[in-house]
């Protein structure tokens, strides 16, 4: 496993593309590189090392530095739920018992089956709708135990795959700049003063 | 009571379902902004929002006007990085902002990268918000599409391409150095200041303004009505509307746009139309004034108005304007040790004080937590915040590159100079206390402490 597959590869490039310096284009890459195969391959780093002009020991370095990011397999349904402060005092602690029950494995363990792997994690910025998780990102507000056990059931039962989709992939909407209406990326080393501001120097309002 | 009728500055599409679509935005003032800015110079568009008083809306509440000034004259390019990387706990706005209006937030960068005079623009969206990356994508591309983005915008010679760029989970980066750190591709770690000024030396080491999300929010508003109708809002420093997520033991919890400097937290805790009071009838304990790194507060302030200033002198923040109410049954040595736990999880490892400091702070309030706390534990855990965060001032000394570890000592501080039977009652026996804590927050008036016996 796994390079970036042709349609992705096509991606990847229009992602580096954006940038002034291609390294930049690493984490948007390694979220690629996950999306394709639900988790980052060793070979997908060295694919992206190529891409973004670095050595496949950096791209893991940036890699292992964040948590959304797996280098080993993890269940079809990532699992978050907070217990930060404003989650811990509105019931985000038992909220995460309670699933650890449900599931059988502890926080950061996944289920035999492979189907769910259950995090503990720390403020997602759903504060006043607390107790809050997300499943794969998809945020659920003020989940009871009664709503997660349904979650769990609907989950296993494929009832919301139009809804979320297996992990890895975020943004289902991609940002594209047509060719025609880009301004162009601003090299650091070679962009004049932008020709606007030559405005400022004009005697009269405009 | 304050509770004052201001207009909505940057919810006022919230409540409409298809507030984030292109057509609705125009149709209600979207883009007017922009315009109205294009026809002014450049300079002018800054002077607006200098007479705006707008302060930065992400935490440390410098204004944005002085903040763009920065930026050294003839050295170019120059970036937009906008900061989207909310995550300090309690704080729910940003996500709000991206995910139901994102072309407020675009046209906001936009008037931004007139004014300052950027090349090119990036818009860093927090990793786990993928709802947000999908509305600000498609906002964008609409954008794109009718010419408001891109290449010779609206027709003038203004051209500046938005690139929508997320993250994958790590606080740190909401700090901007360190936000320009990962943006460049690297591990998210700050970096000194100086030299490191993003206004001088940023991205690529360009000349680059970070602003928050909310801030660039406002610019619209500002463009289209003046910067002086916008400071004709608020009290004192403290202009325009603010947006303040008041969650925890209320009965409303809810994000809340409240006229600024003016508004007092009694008015948010307990007004109807906002947190509606405390739950169950119960009695306020405390409450954290502007994330999980503010000093907090308690009952005898519910008075104060929400005014930076006003509750910087008491020795803590209105930060990030995230509000957590603490209602009579908190057990407050568990809610400490949570948030210790979440800024020693979030050290970047970067600065000795900080990673070694915050993980002993969470090693010895587990301790305490789990019944093996000892009498001298509070001294020791005051003596390790004070080698963070020397003397435990406010605001704090650094130690360290940026404020993460200092932020980590003072729920320690807060919690142990407030509650200090509560932590004897875990540990079974009185302590006593011989380390300096100096932060007014901190050592506010003597509150009678209950006998503890060894049983308790």
């Amino acid at each position: 496993m796994a390079r970036l597959s042709p349609d992705n590869l096509t991606h990847a490039l229009e992602i580096v593309g954006r940038y002034p310096m291609a390294k930049s284009a690493m984490i948007p890459l390694l979220h690629l590189a996950q999306e394709q195969d639900g988790y980052v391959t060793d070979d997908a780093m060295e694919h992206i090392a190529e891409l973004v002009g670095t050595t496949p020991a950096q791209v893991l370095g940036t890699c292992s530095f964040y948590e959304m990011f797996k280098r080993e397999p993890v269940g079809t349904y990532l699992v978050n739920i907070c217990t930060n402060i404003s989650c811990q005092i509105m019931g985000g602690e038992e909220l995460l018992h309670h699933a650890e029950q449900k599931l059988g494995v502890k926080a950061g363990g996944t289920t035999p089956d492979g189907t769910f792997t259950l995090e503990d994690v720390e403020c997602i910025a759903a504060c006043t709708e607390a107790p809050c998780l997300q499943v794969n990102y998809r945020y659920r507000h003020k989940i009871t135990i009664d709503e997660f056990d349904a979650l769990v059931d609907d989950l296993r039962g494929g009832k919301l795959a139009a809804q979320i989709p297996p992990h890895g992939t975020l943004a289902k909407v991609r940002q594209h700049i047509p060719a025609d209406r880009a301004a162009g990326t601003a090299d650091p080393a070679g962009v004049p003063e932008p020709v606007w501001l030559a405005k400022n120097a004009e005697g009269a309002e405009r | 009571m304050a509770v004052t009728e201001v207009p909505k500055i940057i919810t006022s599409r919230f409540a409409d379902p298809e507030g984030h679509t292109l057509a609705r935005y125009e149709a209600t003032g979207g883009y007017e902004g922009l315009k109205a800015a294009l026809a002014k110079k450049p300079a002018a568009v800054i002077e607006e929002v200098k007479s705006a008083s707008l302060l930065g809306r992400g935490g440390a509440g410098f204004p944005a006007g002085v903040k763009w000034g920065f930026c050294p004259p003839g050295v170019f390019p120059r970036y937009l990085v906008v900061n989207g990387d909310e995550s300090e706990p309690g704080t729910y706005k940003d996500r709000l902002l991206m995910e139901r209006d994102p072309h407020q937030l675009i046209e906001g960068a936009l008037i931004a990268c007139y004014a300052v005079g950027c090349s090119q623009a990036f818009l860093y969206v927090r990793g786990e918000m993928a709802f947000a990356q999908e509305r600000i994508a498609q906002a964008l591309n609409d954008a794109y599409a009718a010419g408001y983005v891109g290449k010779d915008i609206l027709g003038t010679d203004f051209s500046v391409d938005i690139v929508l760029h997320w993250g994958a989970g790590a606080y740190i980066v909401g700090e901007e150095t360190a936000l320009i750190e990962s943006l460049e591709g690297n591990r998210g770690m700050p970096r000194l200041k100086p030299p490191f000024f993003p206004a001088a030396k940023g991205l690529y080491l360009q000349p680059t303004i970070v602003n928050n999300v909310e801030t660039l929010a406002n610019l619209p508003w500002i463009a289209r009505n003046g910067g002086a109708a916008f400071a004709a809002l608020g009290a004192e420093n403290s202009k325009g509307t603010r947006m303040f997520a008041v969650s925890g033991h209320v009965r409303n919890p809810g994000v809340f746009e409240v006229e600024f400097g003016v508004t007092t937290f009694r008015d948010l805790l307990y007004a109807p139309v906002y947190g509606g009071g405390i739950r169950n009838g119960n009695e306020l304990k405390a409450f954290i004034p502007g994330g999980a790194s503010a000093p907090w507060l308690y009952p005898e302030h519910l008075d104060v108005p929400l005014e930076a200033a006003t509750v910087g002198k008491l020795g803590t923040m209105l930060g990030s304007g995230a509000i957590v109410v603490f209602d009579e049954t908190t057990d407050m040595v568990k809610a400490c040790l949570r948030l210790v736990r979440f800024f020693a999880r979030e050290s970047c490892g970067k600065c000795t004080p900080c990673r070694e400091g915050t993980s002993w702070l969470e090693k010895i309030l587990e301790r305490i937590v789990d019944g093996h706390g000892r009498p001298e534990d509070l001294d020791l855990l005051l003596d390790v915040c004070d080698n963070i965060s020397v003397g435990m001032n406010w605001p704090p000394k650094q130690t360290t590159i940026c404020p993460l570890g200092q932020s980590a000592t003072t729920p320690v501080a807060s919690a142990i100079m407030r509650f200090q039977n509560e932590f004897e009652a875990y540990i079974g026996a009185p302590s006593e206390i011989t380390v300096e804590v100096k932060g007014p927050a901190f050592v506010g008036p003597v509150v009678a402490r209950e006998e503890v016996t060894a049983d308790a």
